[in-house]
């Protein structure tokens, strides 16, 4: 008997419930929300952390359920951010010039309005032309198209090359860490055309929004987070249970297996690694502008590293895990380094935790590889079941 | 009467003559530019100087530059050494020592500018000094700034020149003299022929600026050796400024100056007849700038049609400074044979960096080599292996002054601290994980990072210097163009000789073919009584300890940070995978590849070390699609799978 997709999953149900209650929860007590308990930079925190939650399940899928441990996710966040950072860099720049150009006694040609816009926007990498990739920064319906796909069609081609030559294991994490180590180098050198070390900066300044309070962007920039992660929650949901979901965890389980009951392996991965690109793409489109700045360095190997981290702190093979485990190290990141935590005094020494935090949490992942594969979902599976209900 | 007169003249001549014959005189005729000398006019007086042929004359002018001569109150001379207010003076020409009270005489101070001109005057005397290093430095002095002047006594100096070394460096000199400033066109047309098989910078910068030419732009071809004509077309508006600057055409208006005109020409909300609102169109803005232009208040406009016709009524070519085409055709042939040498020369170069290149991939990567490619565990902390072996040498330095001992003590305490960190992780870890080769790969990094941060806290985040000895400091230097520094020759053979260990270690010891048993089939192995915890643990302990070694050699050239291991770790992965995982051979081919191909890169793009890595990140990624197995891929039943 073919039950329904949420009786299915029961998850689902409790996570959306969960989530809501927490962005009604978060907004009430947000400024916007009159209280303000929660302070406009907390907000963004929990709206960025939402984000990171989001490319927490996008990797939990492909490495939880479908075993390509994949070193490269962030740096499909980091094209989602830049896609749209383009948009609202050019945007935002356009709008300042062209009330600067306004007190001209002559009305400016449209030449001149784009030279004066190249030159705000490149002067730091010292250029002030248009570089090819900014062709559509103009338009914001084509760079969030970018959002999705750029990320998608990079991920697709890379996929397409690893897969076909049957890369697998560690040596296909190795690679995807190449990967994103080349794209991390390339966006350092200033002729990329995304001004090099500078990144793109100004992005929570949304265009076309100057006269809404920051509290108030935060809290709509938070709760299309929330939808976000509501959406891809329900959509990897869907993806990993069914007959789908079935093929891409005997992929993980026995790929060669698999392969022999004839089943084309290969486009399996595909799917899902360029759907988890393109998720993790859009996470990456809603931080950014919540995080105010982009640079290279947010793409560097060690970023990809410490997604693999997170969800293998909250518990892998299980979409809530991944939620639990970024939303739990980054938040606790955040807080560790953030100077609020109590340093402890040991008499001979203090333990300063801006100092020791990552010792910690190295360590951590350490005993949680060894001793609770896991993860904190684990935890889950000791609450008593019912009787009779079988996974 | 006459004769009497005649008598005076005679003796007043004889007592000039006497007097020229001595300095004193001499600079007391020019009194006024021996006291405050200027680097232009001081020519004239050191000319007279060197024509007198006086032998205190050298002496002289180096006091003098010295700033150890002194002039009386009234006018006189003197060397003079002043010590708590007296002089010690000597006669500028008989050489008399007296001493004086400091009051009456002014030191004279001249400038840098007229050293420098006293400094090319006394090189003559200096290249025949019997002082062999006094001859060096003059020697020197002439390759510094070269002047026609020098060539005379600079050939003069070889014939009796005893040091064979110096001579050889003065028959190079005169020839590149020779090749500028030589009397005839035929002994400099031979001089810039012998410097074809030079490649050295002197030799090439002589011919460049026998080859140096200045641009012009005129209506007729002038006159002069010509080098080039200049195709305009090419580049229309930088050689229309050329006119410009040489006032043989009006200047063009840039759009700037098309909006300043116009805004400064609104009249009554139009500009001629056309609506100021209509002005953010760039047409009609030319249409109303015309207008105005046809008006006269503001001269005409340059159209790209007016430019190129300006253009095409012009020449415009490159003159060489030298007038003789014999001299110029010379210099031309002999740079090009030179630059083809420099060409070769640049190849073996780069060869020999690539090599130092791939030297050091090498080296980060065969510790990896063993416990990846042999083991088959990942250990993201190798690179942090590689940072303690650096440290531990910064903290031997820290207590052994002497550098040389210093590295001595760190090379295998390096191994011993990280042999030991490796056994500890091996054990406490990486046993638990063998079936789990990608949690050992996540667990290994949570170890990275944890040690990285350690570091950081011991160490602070600055750089710490591990300083090579002396005798490691220079650089073997073939000729202009090909040279290395002596580490990196040192690490090259650090990396021959862990080559050659490793190798024999595997092949031909019992630790070695345990390892391998172990490698191919645990349990079998563990059958024939081999222990295969141990192996494990001595064979990952061996990686570590190799790393540890690798970390000081790669500090001596690099600096210590905490973030060292991870600037390694992603390239040494590349290096053991591309060259086939497995295989100590493969790894050497996969350093010599990736090394080669890096420096490749950098050579066809020399501004950009960050793209060259990219695209070899990204050859390399290409290249595992074609080969998933590396260069030296193992066969039949040891591949495994």
């Amino acid at each position: 008997m073919q039950s329904s997709f949420i009786a299915r999953n029961p998850s689902v149900l409790w996570f959306l419930l969960a989530l809501s209650a927490f962005t009604v929860l978060v907004s009430l007590l947000s400024e916007a929300g009159g209280s303000a308990l929660i302070s406009t930079s907390f907000l963004k925190t929990l709206g960025k952390t939402l984000c990171l939650c989001l490319v927490a399940i996008a990797m939990d899928v492909v490495w939880g359920y479908c075993g390509i441990l994949s070193l490269g996710h962030f740096a499909f966040f980091g094209i989602g951010g830049y896609a749209i950072g383009m948009w609202l860099m050019y945007e935002r720049t356009a709008e300042i010039v062209t009330t600067s150009l306004d007190s001209n006694i002559l009305p400016p040609t449209p030449d001149e309005i784009t030279d004066a816009i190249g030159s705000q926007i490149f002067g730091v990498v010292g250029s002030n032309d248009f570089p090819l990739i900014w062709a559509f920064s103009h338009s914001l319906t084509l760079q969030l198209l970018a959002v999705v796909l750029v990320p998608g069609l990079l991920a697709l081609v890379f996929g397409w090359l690893a897969f076909r030559s049957r890369v697998t294991g560690v040596y296909l994490s190795i690679l995807t860490q190449a990967m994103t180590l080349a794209l991390s180098l390339h966006f350092f050198q200033n002729d990329t055309g995304l001004r090099g070390n500078n990144g793109l900066s100004g992005l929570q300044n949304i265009p076309g929004l100057e006269g809404v309070p920051q509290a108030t962007v935060s809290l709509w920039f938070f709760w299309a987070s929330a939808f976000a992660l509501g959406a891809g929650y329900v959509l990897f949901s869907w993806v990993v249970s069914g007959k789908l979901g079935s093929v891409i965890r005997a992929i993980r389980d026995d790929e060669t297996r698999v392969r022999f009951l004839g089943y084309h392996v290969e486009s399996y991965k595909l799917f899902v690694f360029t759907l988890t690109a393109m998720v993790a793409g859009i996470a990456g489109a809603l931080y950014y502008p919540q995080a105010g700045i982009i640079n290279p360095a947010e793409i560097a190997p060690i970023a990809s590293i410490y997604l693999a981290v997170w969800v293998a702190i909250g518990g892998r093979g299980r979409l809530y895990g991944a939620v639990i485990g970024a939303a739990v190290v980054s938040l606790m990141s955040s807080w560790f380094t953030g100077g609020s935590a109590p340093d402890i005094n040991l008499g001979v020494y203090v333990i300063k935790w801006t100092d020791w935090w990552l010792v910690l949490l190295g360590l951590t992942f350490v005993a949680v590889t060894l001793f609770f594969p896991k993860g904190i979902g684990g935890l889950f599976d000791l609450l008593p079941r019912r009787k009779g209900d079988t996974k | 009467m006459l004769r009497c007169l005649f008598a005076v003249m005679m003796v007043l001549c004889t007592v000039t003559q006497a007097a020229a014959q001595d300095l004193q005189s001499i600079l007391q005729t020019h009194a006024e530019e021996v006291a405050s000398p200027s680097r232009n006019s001081v020519g004239t007086l050191l000319d007279e100087l060197v024509a007198s042929g006086l032998p205190q004359v050298p002496a002289f002018l180096e006091q003098w530059s010295d700033k150890n001569v002194w002039q009386r109150d009234d006018g006189l001379f003197f060397i003079g050494i002043e010590e708590d207010d007296v002089l010690a003076l000597r006669d500028v020409d008989s050489g008399e020592d007296s001493t004086a009270a400091a009051d009456g005489f002014t030191q004279l101070k001249p400038n840098g500018g007229v050293r420098r001109v006293i400094a090319t005057a006394m090189v003559q005397f200096q290249l025949l000094d019997p002082d062999l290093t006094r001859r060096e430095t003059a020697i020197a002095s002439i390759a510094r700034r070269p002047e026609a002047a020098q060539l005379a006594p600079l050939l003069a100096s070889i014939e009796d020149e005893t040091d064979a070394a110096l001579r050889a460096r003065k028959i190079q000199l005169a020839n590149i003299l020779t090749a500028r400033f030589g009397e005839t066109v035929e002994v400099r047309i031979a001089a810039i022929e012998s410097l074809s098989a030079d490649v050295s910078v002197e030799a090439r910068a002589v011919l460049n600026q026998i080859l140096s030419t200045r641009e012009g732009a005129d209506i007729e071809q002038p006159e002069g050796n010509l080098a080039r004509l200049l195709n305009p077309l090419e580049a229309p508006d930088t050689y229309y400024a050329k006119l410009v600057d040489a006032d043989l055409a009006p200047a063009p208006q840039s759009p700037d100056d098309i909006r300043r005109a116009l805004e400064a020409n609104i009249v009554e909300g139009r500009i001629g007849d056309i609506p100021l609102v209509q002005m953010d169109d760039p047409t009609l803005r030319i249409a109303a700038y015309a207008q105005l232009a046809d008006a006269g208040v503001v001269p005409a406009l340059i159209t790209p049609a007016l430019r190129d016709a300006a253009l095409a009524r012009h020449v415009f070519y490159d003159l060489y400074d030298e007038p003789d085409p014999q001299i110029t055709t010379a210099a031309q042939t002999a740079l090009s044979s030179v630059e083809a040498r420099v060409g070769a020369a640049q190849v073996a170069d780069l060869t020999l960096d690539a090599l130092s290149l791939a030297s050091i991939f090498f080296l980060a990567a065969i510790g990896l080599a063993i416990t990846f490619g042999v083991m088959g565990v990942i250990n993201m902390a190798h690179g942090e292996f590689i940072m303690m072996g650096a440290y531990t040498g910064y903290v031997v330095q820290l207590f052994i002054p002497s550098y040389t001992v210093s590295i001595f003590v760190a090379l295998p305490l390096a191994f011993a601290v990280t042999f030991g960190a490796g056994v500890v992780m091996e054990r406490l870890v990486i046993s638990r994980l063998y079936h789990r080769p990608l949690e050992t790969l996540l667990a290994t990094f949570g170890i990275s990072i944890a040690l990285q941060q350690i570091a950081k806290n011991i160490f602070g985040t600055q750089a710490r210097p591990l300083t090579s000895p002396d005798w490691l400091a220079g650089a073997w230097v073939v000729n202009d163009v090909i040279q290395i520094s002596y580490i990196r020759i040192a690490i090259f053979v650090l990396a021959l000789l862990f080559l050659g260990v490793i190798l024999y270690i595997l092949r031909r010891t019992r630790l070695g073919l345990e390892v391998r048993a172990v490698t191919q089939n645990p349990g079998m192995a563990a059958s024939m009584g081999i222990n295969p915890d141990r192996i494990n643990m001595l064979t990952f302990g061996l990686g570590s300890g190799i790393a540890g070694i690798a970390g000081v050699a790669i500090g001596l050239y690099a600096k210590v940070t905490s973030e060292m291991g991870a600037d390694y770790i992603v390239q040494s992965f590349m290096t053991v995978v591309v060259g086939g995982v497995g295989n100590v051979w493969g790894t050497l081919a996969g350093a010599t590849m990736i090394g080669f191909g890096q420096k490749g890169i950098e050579w066809l793009n020399p501004s950009n070390t960050l793209a060259a890595q990219t695209y070899m990140i990204l050859l390399v990624i290409l290249f595992i699609q074609f080969r998933p197995k590396g260069i030296v891929a193992l066969k039949g039943r040891a591949a495994g799978d």
